[in-house]
């Protein structure tokens, strides 16, 4: 209960404080040079799987179009390199499943003539709102923190909803990444005019930025540089996980609260993450797809924690080695964060347009220790963020009782892994609500 | 390198580093300072009772898990010393081993291993242990021996400053003639004064209090509620008429109030899940003690409180719960209306 004088909102609910390890965050981010292989995934979203458009033997642009988007709610895939079209097959990607991807072999860096690929800012949004979304959605935006969901989508506001405020998510509450903070630093008025962009495609007058405060840098430079913005705002946040949770970050900054099943818009609110504001300035300004992003690559013993601009497709091995090599005492490797991410099995596993970062994790942290009774310590009920009681849904969904664990709302846990975290006798608690969650969704679909 | 070799687990990937053993090896170390402290005031008696008891209690819980329930012995956790720790403290320093010993067969085989050991029990194990001794052995178990470095195992005994109220007091003694004949607020704080083996010591148990703070093994929601709702109570009895009642500083610093407040009472498996319930929990227990200290027969309370609220843990744990996210816009209907405003007015 540590008491700080000028104390920074957060979110009421919950809530744990990991070590933020954030190893890389003086670490200006550097393009990774290019591979001589990159394996693309035809789906890299929530959502439908894009179709493919190309063929083994074509040649491609840097840019160019490999699959379209299979209704709404999918997404466009971009070639990010140029050269010829491999072979199209299953991979093991980040998340563990097999999924379609296409092989290209890289020649050269020839990009499609449309893109602009220069530096200088562009500040006038040329677009009306109908424009904004089709460029986001022909150019494959999809949220950059994790989940991926096509960003087209959340701007198509559902009918009778109103939004008032749009919140752009610069928390990074991972331990241990630092992606989107680089890209704050490095990027910041591209980022205020992608989020002029997104305020005039949804119409609202509000945006805030909400960032935790151990990135007291990005902070400053956005208060500098919107000074006399009087519609958007920067709001300090406490370090707090999950600060970066969508349903948290409402919370903190409007103290509103997404009712259980509901969505952010049901509340006014529309959330963005960073990385996607600038993805979405690329796309929108500069004719650009989502055809890379910033990974942080990071761990205890990896010799040079770095943030690198990566071609989507890159197979994590390239990254591995640019950041000193994979260490002797690597017992596990995460895609994403400590606390959310998917461990791969595989360095080969292609970076992915959600991919935020490769973590590296020793040997003596990889395995599980000893599982214990629950000693009734309540932790995990005072962590979950939100209010739910973690130590019941693990019992329910050990016992198969997945009625008893809807009533007790298991389908609003968020997978944040405070629970798990917490407890003293690592029961894996946050395994079972995830076996129960399947299992409800199983028996809803048939 | 071979992918083989790599762990695949489900997220978190991370984990805290209060883990089970680390806290009952917290809890064990937050106990020293009140050990010392009675090897200082009763001798070497302290330090038999001690390790006597966590030796039987030991033994005992693997004896019963090894052949009775047929599983691996729980033993390294170290809840079966904390026990026997626990049951020691509550005890005289010259209790008889063969006494100790089924204070720890009670306390380990009926009041944690016939619930299915640690994490089942619904009661303190060393609670049930101290009470069962006090119910059969009444004379050993108030007995103590005269505080004040006295290095022998048979030493004279004396009354606890409780038991010379209750008894003053039953006699006809009014409260401030009884405070001559005890020793002073200093011998008090710093552990001169009849009783259990490790409840003399306000001072001592402080120091532990403030080890598991600041070591996050407990939160201060049932010491700070249990002490508060004890000074207040006193309190008000005294303000009422302080020829019949003792002062709350009084109170406070005699008995087993300090020890249950820190050490029993925030026993994980036997107190409530949320800082809610633990304020109740430790409210609960506060009124408890004084209504049985003031109007009692025993002149001590706490165990019996602490044990009587360990029975309410379910009930308050099925009221006192963590509000649900979301649930707001349900409970109040003034923050839905305030809500729909704001949507509209920027429309
Ligand atoms: S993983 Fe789910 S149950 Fe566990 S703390 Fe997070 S939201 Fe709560
Ligand atoms: S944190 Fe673990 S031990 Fe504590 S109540 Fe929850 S499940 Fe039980």
């Amino acid at each position: 209960m540590a008491m700080r004088l000028n104390k920074h909102k957060t979110f009421k609910t919950g809530g744990i404080h990991p070590h933020d390890n954030k190893l890389s965050a003086q670490v200006a981010i550097t393009p990774l040079s290019l591979p001589k292989m990159v394996t693309i995934p035809i789906i890299q979203h929530i959502g439908a799987p894009a179709k493919i458009v190309v063929q083994r033997g074509d040649i491609v642009k840097t840019g160019q179009i490999l699959a379209t988007h299979e209704g709404f709610v999918s997404s466009n895939i971009h070639s990010s390199v140029s050269g010829r079209i491999g072979v199209i097959e299953e991979v093991m990607d980040s998340t563990g499943f097999k999924h379609t991807a296409v092989n290209i072999r890289v020649k050269g860096d020839d990009w499609e003539e449309a893109i602009d690929r220069t530096d200088t800012l562009v500040e006038e949004i040329k677009f009306s709102p109908k424009e904004i979304v089709s460029r986001i959605m022909e150019a494959g935006v999809v949220g950059m923190g994790g989940a991926a969901f096509p960003s087209h989508v959340k701007l198509s506001v559902p009918e009778g909803k109103h939004i008032d405020h749009l919140l752009i998510n610069g928390v990074e509450c991972e331990p241990y990444l630092t992606a989107d903070h680089r890209v704050m630093l490095e990027k910041p008025k591209e980022i205020i005019v992608g989020i002029k962009i997104l305020m005039k495609a949804l119409g609202v007058q509000k945006a805030i930025i909400g960032i935790e405060d151990n990135k007291a840098d990005a902070i400053e430079i956005f208060q500098q540089l919107l000074k006399n913005e009087k519609h958007i705002g920067v709001e300090a946040l406490e370090v707090h996980y999950p600060q970066g949770g969508e349903k948290q970050l409402i919370q903190a900054l409007l103290n509103r609260e997404v009712p259980s099943g509901g969505l952010p818009a049901d509340v006014g609110v529309i959330v963005h993450n960073v990385g996607t504001t600038y993805a979405v300035y690329e796309a929108v300004q500069k004719n650009k797809p989502l055809i890379e992003r910033v990974v942080t690559v990071t761990g205890k013993s990896v010799k040079q924690p770095s943030n690198f601009l990566v071609r989507i497709g890159t197979p994590v091995i390239d990254l591995l080695i640019a950041a000193g090599g994979v260490p002797e005492d690597t017992g596990k490797i995460v895609s994403g964060g400590p606390m959310m991410g998917k461990a791969i099995a595989d360095l080969d596993v292609p970076i992915a347009k959600g991919t935020s970062g490769i973590l590296l994790i020793p040997k003596d942290e990889a395995s599980r220790s000893e599982v214990y009774n629950c000693v009734h310590c309540g932790k995990c009920i005072e962590a979950c963020p939100m209010g739910l009681e973690p130590y019941r849904l693990l019992i329910m969904s050990k016992k198969g009782n997945n009625k008893r664990a809807k009533e007790e709302h298991i389908l609003d846990c968020i997978e944040c892994g405070s629970c798990s975290f917490v407890c003293p006798s690592n029961r894996p608690i946050l395994d079972y609500i995830r076996l129960g969650k399947t299992q409800l969704k199983k028996q809803k679909s048939v | 390198m071979s992918a083989g070799l790599l762990t695949v687990s489900p997220s978190p990937h991370i984990h805290t580093d209060l883990t089970v053993p680390q806290i009952m090896r917290g809890v064990i170390i937050a106990m020293i300072p009140a050990l010392v402290f009675s090897v200082y005031n009763f001798g070497l008696g302290a330090v038999y009772v001690t390790l006597l008891a966590i030796l039987f209690c030991v033994v005992i819980e693997y004896s019963i898990a090894r052949y009775l329930l047929k599983r691996p012995a729980s033993i390294y956790d170290g809840s079966a010393v904390i026990t026997g720790m626990l049951l020691a403290f509550n005890v005289p320093t010259n209790l008889p081993w063969h006494i100790i010993l089924i204070g720890s067969a009670v306390a380990i085989g009926i009041g944690k291993m016939s619930f299915g050991g640690l994490g089942n029990n619904p009661f303190n194990p060393a609670l049930v242990g101290r009470v069962f001794l006090l119910l059969s052995f009444p004379v050993e178990m108030t007995s103590w021996p005269k505080a004040g470095a006295t290095w022998s195992l048979d030493a004279t005994t004396s009354a606890t400053p409780l038991g010379i109220l209750k008894d003053g007091l039953r006699a006809g003694d009014t409260v401030p003639e009884l405070m001559n004949q005890m020793p002073s607020y200093a011998d008090f704080f710093f552990g001169l004064q009849g009783g259990s083996l490790g409840e003399m010591s306000a001072f001592a148990i402080l120091l532990g209090l403030i080890y598991m703070l600041y070591r996050k093994i407990i939160t201060w929601h049932i010491p700070v509620s249990m002490l508060i709702t004890i000074a207040l109570m006193t309190g008000i009895f005294w303000l009422v008429d302080p020829t019949r009642f003792a002062n709350p500083l009084f109170h406070l610093l005699t008995g087993g109030v300090m020890l249950g407040a820190v050490f029993m009472a925030t026993d994980y498996v036997t107190s409530p899940f949320t800082h809610r319930g633990m304020i109740v929990f430790g409210v609960g227990i506060g009124v408890l003690t004084v209504v049985i200290r003031l109007f009692g027969s025993y002149p001590e309370g706490v165990s019996f409180a602490i044990l009587i609220m360990n029975a309410f843990v379910p009930i308050i744990n099925s009221y006192a719960k963590q509000p649900r996210y979301g649930s707001k816009s349900q409970r109040h209907k003034a923050y839905q209306e305030k809500l729909e405003k704001e949507l509209t007015s920027t429309k």
